[in-house]
């Protein structure tokens, strides 16, 4: 017996086409197109802005040369600098953090609840602009709030993002991103039978116990999630440049603001392109990886 | 006896911790809510005396200041119109039509759009732009937020689609319906709490991005409030904060309002751990 199906297959694919364009010109032929371009010498103004040569793998062989690598301002130093701070500020800060507060929300009076997640919150969903702003004022080496609060705790003032650039960098995307971290894991805790809690509780457990023991088997999988889309998103970040622009001396050029100061400072948009490969390859793993394990949850729901 | 102690000491302990955290987010708030009140705003925090709303009627003065909230609406009106009734009819296709491949097609697009992101896209995307000639159009703005966001939410919208029984629509059908007929009188309506959200998500994230009007538009009077809050400088480059302060918030309270709006009505969720 032929299936009913409601939508005949012209109407399915006139239906697809509006969304079918878009995404080909903006996001498919994108992908192809960095690719083409990293192997050539394009740029904004002269004569290879019309007519770029080809290069080959000379963009690539500029990236990865040997002797300048791990100099700063340079691919390889920002790479490095990528990883230190997706490892931090994500992984150790977003995750880390957003654990503990989740855990600790499940026992804590509900308006401390209700007035910790809207700050958590609100760092999350404020445009990145303004978020950019308000930490400027709070780092400010005048009259900034840390600097009013470290005074009067009797600690010296700092410069922080002069003299700190990095950790300010760091700071901020752990503030900026903990929300959804916290987020995940409330619900997931929530989602635990509490027979399970008042079990241990008859039992005499600590928080501690009952989180190694309990909470935290159970989450697994949200963690590998929370993990994958955290790190994802920390590795392709822009919003750090709105505080440092990738300065002072390179100090926190992520690969984001690499990208963009040689393509649209230096105007050398092959090398850029080359970048953009490049991210998008590990991007590609980190992608892969999510669909996997999503698709091996949604296969072991079923099962 | 000591059991309950223990519980007892723990939950002291833990709201401590939490508050201190909760402190940790709010302090760089505090200077956000309290500057754009304050007509003397400097950098640093300090309790406006007397609160005044002179800063926000400087910025309502400023033409430029209130181009750009407009150009701002506009891109994202634009951008939400084209991702709500592209990702509405193309999730409706992938749920309801026979083409074959459907899931893998879902999973190609998501795949693609989460490895063409933002920073690794600007090369590509800059020189498709500039070659078909849009550079410094909001429409080019519109369209490529389009393409970016297309992608996500017509996977959660398929998500929504999908669990909805089909016994409504074929019913309009056998009373005699044509498919576009039961898809716009039946079909729509049912979904459209799932088209909101993808709607206010959209919104929401085009209104508060910065990268790609920055790197598509070269004329100030097209910039969208996210970049042209960065002409609110004095000619010493110093920022005048007092605008800064009351535009920022007027800025962030579209951000706010649908925020709130979705979590009354729909509850906040996570749509395959996507970010609001």
């Amino acid at each position: 017996m032929k299936s009913f199906s409601l939508l005949s297959r012209g109407t399915g694919v006139a239906f697809l086409t509006p969304a079918g364009l878009l995404i080909g010109a903006f996001v498919i032929a994108p992908f192809f197109w960095v690719i083409y371009v990293s192997f050539t010498n394009r740029s904004l103004l002269g004569r290879t802005a019309l007519n770029p040569d080809f290069v080959g793998l000379a963009n690539y062989f500029s990236l990865f040369d040997a002797a300048t690598f791990l100099t700063r301002g340079e691919f390889g130093s920002s790479l490095i600098l990528t990883i230190q701070f997706v490892l931090l500020s994500a992984v150790v800060g977003q995750a880390a953090l957003g654990m503990v507060l989740a855990w600790m929300l499940q026992s804590v009076p509900r308006s401390l609840k209700h007035v910790t997640e809207a700050v958590a919150i609100g760092a999350w969903i404020l445009p990145e602009v303004v978020i950019a702003f308000a930490w400027f004022a709070f780092l400010d080496y005048e009259n900034g709030t840390l600097n009013m609060i470290m005074e009067a705790l009797g600690f010296p003032p700092g410069d922080w993002l002069l003299s700190f650039p990095f950790w300010a960098v760091v700071v901020f995307n752990t503030w900026r991103g903990t929300a959804f971290s916290m987020m995940l894991f409330n619900s997931a805790f929530s989602s635990i039978p509490p027979s399970y809690f008042q079990a241990a509780d008859v039992a005499g457990a600590s928080s501690w116990q009952k989180f190694r023991d309990i909470g935290l088997p159970l989450i697994r999988g949200h963690v590998v999630t929370d993990l994958i889309l955290i790190t994802m998103w920390s590795f392709n970040v822009f919003t750090p440049f709105l505080l440092t622009s990738g300065g002072p001396s390179y100090r926190t050029e992520i690969l984001p603001i690499y990208t963009y100061r040689i393509a649209f400072r230096d105007f050398d948009f092959g090398k850029g392109a080359a970048v953009g490969v490049v991210v998008m390859l590990i991007n590609l793993v980190f992608a892969l990886f999510y669909l996997w394990v999503m698709r091996r949850r949604a296969k072991g729901v079923a099962a | 006896m000591t059991r309950y102690l223990g519980l007892y000491f723990t939950r002291i302990g833990f709201s401590l911790a939490t508050a201190l955290i909760g402190a940790f987010f709010a302090l760089p708030l505090v200077w956000f809510i309290f500057a754009p009140f304050n007509p003397r705003a400097e950098l640093g925090f300090s309790i406006p005396e007397p609160f005044s709303l002179a800063n926000f009627e400087a910025v309502f003065q400023n033409g430029f200041a209130m181009r750009g909230l407009w150009n701002s609406l506009v891109q994202s009106v634009g951008g939400v119109i084209l991702v709500g009734a592209g990702a509405t009819l193309a999730s409706y296709a992938l749920s309801r039509s026979p083409i074959p491949g459907k899931s893998v097609i879902t999973y190609i697009l998501l795949l693609f759009s989460s490895v063409v992101s933002g920073s690794a896209a600007m090369v590509p995307i800059f020189l498709i732009i500039n070659g078909i000639g849009l550079i410094d159009t909001q429409i080019a703005v519109i369209l490529v937020f389009a393409g970016g966001l297309l992608p996500t939410a017509m996977f959660i919208l398929r998500d929504f689609i999908d669990s909805i029984p089909k016994s409504y629509e074929e019913s309009a059908m056998v009373a005699g319906a044509s498919p576009v007929q039961a898809f716009f009188d039946v079909a729509l309506p049912v979904i459209r709490p799932g088209v909101v959200v993808v709607v206010v998500w959209a919104f929401v994230s085009i209104w508060g991005s910065f990268l790609i009007p920055f790197i598509l538009l070269r004329s100030s009077e097209k910039m969208p409030a996210s970049v042209a809050i960065y002409s609110f400088y004095s000619e010493a480059g110093t920022p005048i904060v007092t605008l800064l302060a009351a535009y920022s918030l007027l800025y962030s309270l579209p951000v706010v309002i649908l925020y709130l709006f979705v979590s009354w009505k729909f509850g906040f969720r996570f749509f395959g751990g996507i970010k609001a």
